[in-house]
């Protein structure tokens, strides 16, 4: 009876979880223009949504979204492995602070860090747009690579750099040949994490996107909302989304879960 | 340059961190071809030493010269050293062929050549067919051989060898060091062994560098090093030994465990207090007879494999260690005789405690970073430098550490027949002497008390 309860409790808050998930990848199917209504079984939306047209602009918004995340999403990595190093080499308090320090932005409320980012820019006298969303959304992921690669630099041999100094490989080439391949897995995650942070990011974006009618898709749909009512092709949109990072989070953990087996087998 | 003999040049090398001296005024020559080894406890700055030679760490002083060539502040990949390194150090993203052909690939040299030289170094330590294996899946021995094949594939006029074979286990080691010895003949590399092995030392090396504290203790060859001791600590350090108080009456006659005795030393003047180092397997044991220098009582007998250990009371109040092939039963009553030639005398380090300090006020004086209560000085101002003197015996440990005026941990114990001799270091990083009955462990933190009436106070001149 007990094993029945806490199985229902289970299900019932699964369900609760992925019910607004399910109804709208359900609803994508179908062609009727206000979510709620079934009229048939259609796939119509998924093909008005990549044959541009009247939508155009949500075309260019998704095509924002994607050249924003992955412009941000290298630049953080590289900038996040490098720091990862460096705090790696750092010791005792100074480490500790630079750690924190490290962490703080990411406990940040989103809108707080958008609100500010956004008088940054305007101080600075920076014209808001394309430079200023990459900038800020790398502003915030950086913190999240940096997260990614210590831990793969804490599981090395703290010998192996200094071996390839030893055989003869300047600091560059040892950073290229050694370090580099054993965080790799690390970066990697740091990178997808970055690129789907980015792309679901609204709060930061608003503030920093400026009024030359760039948009990306958050805002876009913010907007479209905002005109009242949703259009309908935002249905297959958003369930390919959840479709590409359901994909993302399990490559993710597949990942993690074999270098721990790896790991493992090491020991 | 001047002397082309040597191949490394260490001179004066100091090195702290912080306020930790690790290595203190370290010189050392190394002639080319030579095994020599630096041993010493953990903690004894060998490790420094080498990861200096190596350039991974920079000397606070001392200058560094390999074949003629001041090295001092060439950086690590510049080097014509290499490293192997205790924990290995394989790059875990390649296999064993490109862990060891890395260094001749930096080098740009022909893949061909590459290609030969890397099976000739495999073959040489025996991983031959390993060449396309995942390095991880290689048992600890196994690395180790990779290890080592990286490192003289690149053929570097020295090979520095950290603890390399510390974590292997005991069969496994001593085939490890016979092979290293084979490859120090074949290769006419010059090695320099880092290790706290005393026996491992023993075994491998041309030249013994003891060192302890950051100080290097003795160099020698190991029958140099394991029969001439030079100090208590090298003696105690290096094989099993009875370290004794005497006194040398006269040259080639020693006094200790109150007996006299013949020996071979000479020059160290009249009536003098020294160390007497006696081997366990030089004391010959017998039933009681008149042809014994000395009698005593067996306390204890363990069969050791070979021979047997034994712990004999002498009559004078000495426990001595003895190593012989017939056992003895407890209780049993013996004789023992010496020979002149076995008995190894040394010059004591010291032989009370010397502390510099200055006058606090008329019963006050500040040592070891601490005040400390002392007799009427009579008419002072404060602020006089004074050494204070205080023997060995008159130092108070106290298990409390609340109980003492200042707070040490052990570091060394000597066992000296009949007492411990203890080097306690206090929080100021000084050492305190200690002769007592009591047993105390290494580390243990205890209180310091010196009665007033035990401190000698002298007045230093002021220039």
């Amino acid at each position: 009876m007990k094993k029945f309860f806490a199985q229902t409790y289970l299900w019932l808050l699964l369900t609760m979880l992925y019910a607004p998930i399910v109804i709208i990848a359900i609803f994508s199917f179908t062609e009727a223009k206000v979510l709620g209504n079934w009229t048939g079984f259609s796939t119509k939306l998924y093909t008005s949504l990549f044959s541009g047209g009247v939508h155009h602009s949500l075309l260019s918004a998704i095509e924002n979204t994607l050249i924003i995340a992955l412009v941000a999403a290298v630049i953080s990595t590289i900038l996040g492995s490098i720091a990862a190093i460096g705090i790696h080499n750092l010791r005792g308090r100074k480490r500790q602070v630079i750690n924190t320090l490290n962490n703080i932005p990411m406990l940040n409320p989103d809108i707080i860090t958008g609100i500010s980012l956004f008088l940054l820019f305007v101080s600075l006298g920076i014209t808001q747009g394309y430079t200023t969303v990459i900038l800020a959304h790398v502003a915030f992921c950086t913190p999240y690579v940096v997260l990614c690669v210590m831990p793969r630099l804490q599981q090395m041999n703290p010998n192996i750099y200094e071996a390839a100094l030893d055989l003869g490989a300047t600091p560059m080439q040892a950073l290229r040949k050694v370090i580099i391949p054993e965080i790799k897995a690390g970066m990697i995650s740091g990178f997808i994490l970055a690129f789907t942070l980015s792309i679901d990011d609204f709060a930061v974006t608003i503030f920093t996107i400026g009024t030359d009618g760039l948009e990306t898709l958050s805002t876009y749909i913010y907007a479209d909302a905002r005109k009242g009512g949703l259009t309908p092709e935002l249905r297959p949109l958003s369930t390919i989304i959840f479709a590409a990072v359901l994909f993302l989070l399990i490559v993710i953990n597949v990942r993690t879960y074999r270098s721990q087996k790896q790991k493992e087998v090491k020991l | 340059m001047e002397n082309s003999n040597f191949i490394i040049e260490l001179s004066h090398l100091s090195k702290s961190f912080g306020d930790k001296v690790v290595l203190d005024d370290v010189s050392l020559f190394v002639k080319k071809g030579e095994f020599v080894t630096i041993l010493g406890p953990s903690g004894c700055g060998k490790t420094t030493l080498l990861r200096i030679l190596a350039g991974f760490g920079n000397a606070n002083e001392g200058e560094i010269r390999i074949a003629g060539e001041d090295i001092t502040d060439v950086p690590p990949h510049k080097r014509p050293v290499n490293t192997v390194f205790q924990r290995y150090a394989l790059f875990p993203h390649l296999n064993v062929y490109d862990n060891v052909a890395f260094g001749l690939k930096l080098k740009k040299v022909k893949s061909d050549e590459i290609d030969s030289r890397v099976r000739k170094v495999l073959k040489m330590v025996g991983m031959t067919d390993y060449e396309w294996r995942d390095v991880n899946s290689l048992s600890g021995g196994q690395q180790q051989r990779v290890a080592i094949a990286r490192a003289i594939i690149n053929r570097p006029q020295v090979l520095l060898l950290d603890e390399p074979l510390a974590a292997l286990d005991l069969k496994m080691r001593k085939d490890m060091q016979m092979e290293l010895k084979e490859m120090h003949k074949t290769l006419g590399i010059t090695f320099v062994y880092v290790t706290h092995d005393q026996e491992e030392a023993l075994t491998l090396s041309d030249t013994i560098v003891v060192m302890n504290e950051g100080k290097v203790q003795q160099i020698g060859t190991p029958t140099d090093i394991y029969n001439e001791p030079k100090n208590s600590f090298v003696a105690d350090f290096i094989g099993e030994s009875n370290i004794l108080n005497g006194t040398m009456l006269c040259d080639k006659k020693v006094e200790f465990m109150g007996e006299e005795f013949e020996c071979v030393d000479e020059g160290f003047g009249e009536n003098v207090p020294v160390d007497v180092v006696i081997r366990p397997e030089d004391v010959y044991i017998m039933a009681q007879s008149e042809a014994g220098q000395f009698d005593g009582v067996v306390q204890s007998c363990i069969f050791k494999g070979v021979h047997y250990e034994m712990v004999v009371l002498t009559d004078n109040g000495y426990e001595i260690m003895i190593q012989d092939y017939n056992a003895f039963e407890v209780g049993q009553a013996v004789s023992m005789i010496v020979k002149p030639s076995d008995i190894h005398v040394m010059e004591k380090e010291r032989t009370c405690n010397c502390f510099e300090g200055e006058v606090i006020d008329s019963t006050h004086v500040r040592i070891l970073d601490t005040s400390f209560v002392c007799n009427d000085l009579g008419d002072v101002k404060g602020g006089e430098a004074v050494n204070v003197r205080v023997a060995f015996d008159k130092v108070e440990l106290m298990d409390n550490k609340e109980d003492g005026t200042l707070v040490g941990d052990v570091r060394f114990i000597l066992y000296k027949g009949d007492h411990y001799h203890l080097t306690v270091r206090t929080l100021s990083g000084e050492n305190i002497y200690v002769d007592t009955h009591d047993v105390w462990d290494d580390r243990d933190i205890v209180g310091v008390r010196i009665m007033p009436e035990d401190m000698n106070i002298e007045f230093v001149e002021n220039k």
